[in-house]
């Protein structure tokens, strides 16, 4: 955190992260109104906005600054995606690219999935 | 336009002497609510998925409508039926169990007037005494089919539908009492460019416009001429497009001119635009309309289910949506 | 013939463009605002909380937090709640990384009908897939060129 842990630290940083959150949202919100696109074409577009960022570097200040504001969003699995494949690529060379973002972002992709498939066993959708 | 007449007149009288609804709960909590002859709490009726359920649904309403007719379903010389699923599983799992002869028919949310025309077609031909003509809809089967997955969290534009749990059949036969089909309007497809999924209430006015223009032309009758003028399922949108459409052709439909869709949800229920899917007309025909007819509040009624033709796969590819709307002239003797 | 239809067709879509009612505009931005704005808070709370425990480090706690989003989310898809909350913050709830979950759980759960292994394990990337796939393959891309950029700037 940035910010000093004080109260009024912890206080701004939450306003920061419900603004910058909030932010993105509308941003998608605005997407889907003015263009009609659909929600998963919006998802791609922020997952790629997330890997341009930290490609170019410039996710890792914002994301020190907005914190959880910017990595709940998609955003930040795409910059955690692009990030794990540049730094396996450092270590392994350029086929760490292609496993270091799925490594990377595993652990979210992982529990999904299973939780999902206990989910889908437990429950059953519900008609409206 | 060709001159061509699109409209078969049947001189021996066809009638509708039984019909049956069955829906779903939110349709039965709706402002048609009370017309409905059986409202079935359980979107799966009771079985293991929505598809088997809008199945039963479907066997529902033939055995009810073939009890009411005083007939068992077995009497019935043939079945006209058809549904929204892909292959129109619902009615062909629900034909499996009917040992009559069987005709699937797909025309989207219009099959309902289809089915109707076709029977009617049959029956003053000779060929059968009596049919029945049932086409059903469910909006969980519907749902997965055509769009996202149930609990998927997802907004939905003002103008998109909402499509109606339900089966409707009615029993035609030469012989009986009730309203006689006089005439049937056979649509053509219009395709006036639109490619949202989600606004099918503007795909389909133009479709409903032109089939409007197509009776009243080939019957020489005015919209002054009907009780009521019913489309199947424009929603609020579409209606509204559809009294624009016509206005400018110098035909003011006025207050004679209901939608189904629009009557079966009123606003608080969240429905958007209003209900769609085959079992929305099919519905209402067999509740609303034929008991207002029986009552003799209406004694000639125009009903044009509409129907959007699109599929997911051709949204994807760009297309836009075609649309059809058959019309049935409805009379009382 | 074409030309005329074309131009039919274009005069309909203008008209329908006009008297199709809209999204209301300034509410849903003050919805998606607040769900997504929350949505956020509550990962950095549970981040923060987090972090607290000794062995848990400020990088670690932000991977857990979003696993407990993810995980919450996964639980109001099964119990149907999630759809309700969405209905009202459309791009507030499918945009945070729970939104991701919910398409998935919701689409594992849609199919299980048609079996555990040809319905909801064929099914479950039916939403998501796009997000996967286009993340796995542009990361892939990233990566490499950091790399190449790397080997260059070493020469």
């Amino acid at each position: 955190m940035l910010l000093p842990q004080t109260w009024w630290g912890y206080a701004l940083n939450y306003l920061i992260v419900f603004a910058s959150g909030g932010a993105c949202c509308i941003a998608a919100q605005l997407l889907i109104i003015k263009t009609k696109l659909t929600p998963a074409r919006i998802l791609v577009i922020f997952l790629l906005a997330g890997i341009a960022l930290q490609t170019v570097g410039i996710y890792e200040p914002l994301a020190a600054a907005l914190r959880s504001g910017i990595c709940v969003p998609i955003i930040g699995f795409g910059a955690t995606l692009a990030k794990g494949a540049a730094e396996w690529a450092a270590e392994y060379g350029p086929l760490g690219a292609f496993a270091g973002g799925l490594v990377e972002t595993a652990f979210g992709v992982g529990v999904a999935v299973a939780a999902s498939y206990i989910v889908s066993v437990v429950f059953s959708p519900k008609s409206k | 336009m060709t001159a061509k007449s699109q409209t078969l007149k049947f001189e021996n009288k066809p009638r509708i002497i039984a019909g049956m609804s069955v829906v779903g709960r939110k349709e039965g909590d709706g402002p048609l609510g009370k017309y409905f002859d059986e409202i079935d709490d359980d979107p799966k009726m009771g079985k293991g998925s929505f598809e088997k359920g809008e199945s039963a649904m479907f066997a529902t309403a033939v055995a009810g409508a073939a009890k009411k007719a005083g007939l068992r379903p077995f009497d019935f010389d043939a079945l006209f039926a058809g549904d929204l699923l892909n292959q129109l599983i619902s009615s062909n799992y629900a034909a499996r169990e009917l040992p009559v002869s069987y005709f699937g028919l797909y025309s989207a949310c219009s099959t309902m007037t289809e089915a109707l025309s076709l029977g009617a077609a049959m029956i003053n031909a000779g060929y059968y005494r009596t049919a029945a003509c049932v086409t059903g809809s469910h909006f969980a089967a519907a749902e997965r089919q055509y769009r996202y997955p149930l609990e998927y969290g997802c907004q939905r534009p003002p103008y998109a539908q909402w499509t109606v749990t339900g089966a409707g059949c009615s029993v035609l036969s030469i012989k009986g009492d009730g309203p006689y089909i006089s005439s049937a309007t056979i649509g053509r497809v219009a395709d006036y460019g639109v490619t949202d999924a989600n606004n099918m209430g503007a795909a389909m006015a133009p479709a409903a416009f032109e089939t409007l223009l197509a009776v009243l032309d080939d019957t020489g009758l005015s919209i002054e001429d009907f009780d009521a003028v019913f489309t199947g399922d424009l929603g609020r949108l579409g209606a509204r497009i559809l009294r624009d459409l016509s206005a400018e052709r110098g035909v003011c439909l006025g207050q004679k001119y209901s939608d189904c869709g629009e009557m079966i949800f009123s606003r608080e229920q969240n429905c958007y635009s209003g209900g769609s899917g085959a079992g929305c007309s099919a519905c209402v025909l067999n509740s609303f309309i034929l008991d207002k007819m029986r009552k003799r509040e209406y004694n000639k009624v125009l009903l044009m289910a509409t129907g959007a033709l699109m599929s997911p796969t051709t949204s994807f590819q760009g297309e836009s949506i075609p649309a059809i709307s058959h019309g049935i002239i409805l009379e009382n003797d | 013939m074409t030309d005329k239809i074309a131009k039919r067709n274009k005069t309909y879509i203008e008209y329908v463009e006009k008297v199709s009612p809209s999204t209301n505009a300034t509410h849903s931005l003050i919805k998606a605002f607040a769900i997504g704005g929350a949505t956020c808070v509550i990962g950095e709370i549970l981040r923060n909380l987090l972090a607290l425990a000794p062995s848990i480090d400020d990088k670690a706690a932000a991977v857990y937090s979003s696993v407990i989003l993810v995980t919450a989310a996964i639980i109001m898809t099964g119990t149907g709640v999630y759809d309700n909350i969405a209905r009202h913050g459309g791009a507030g709830s499918f945009l945070p990384i729970r939104g991701f979950a919910n398409a998935m759980s919701s689409a594992a759960m849609e199919f299980r009908s048609e079996g555990l292994i040809t319905g909801t394990a064929v099914k479950m990337f039916n939403v998501v897939g796009p997000v996967i796939v286009n993340g796995i393959v542009w990361s892939a891309a990233s990566g490499t060129i950091v790399w190449l950029v790397s080997v260059i700037a070493s020469l």
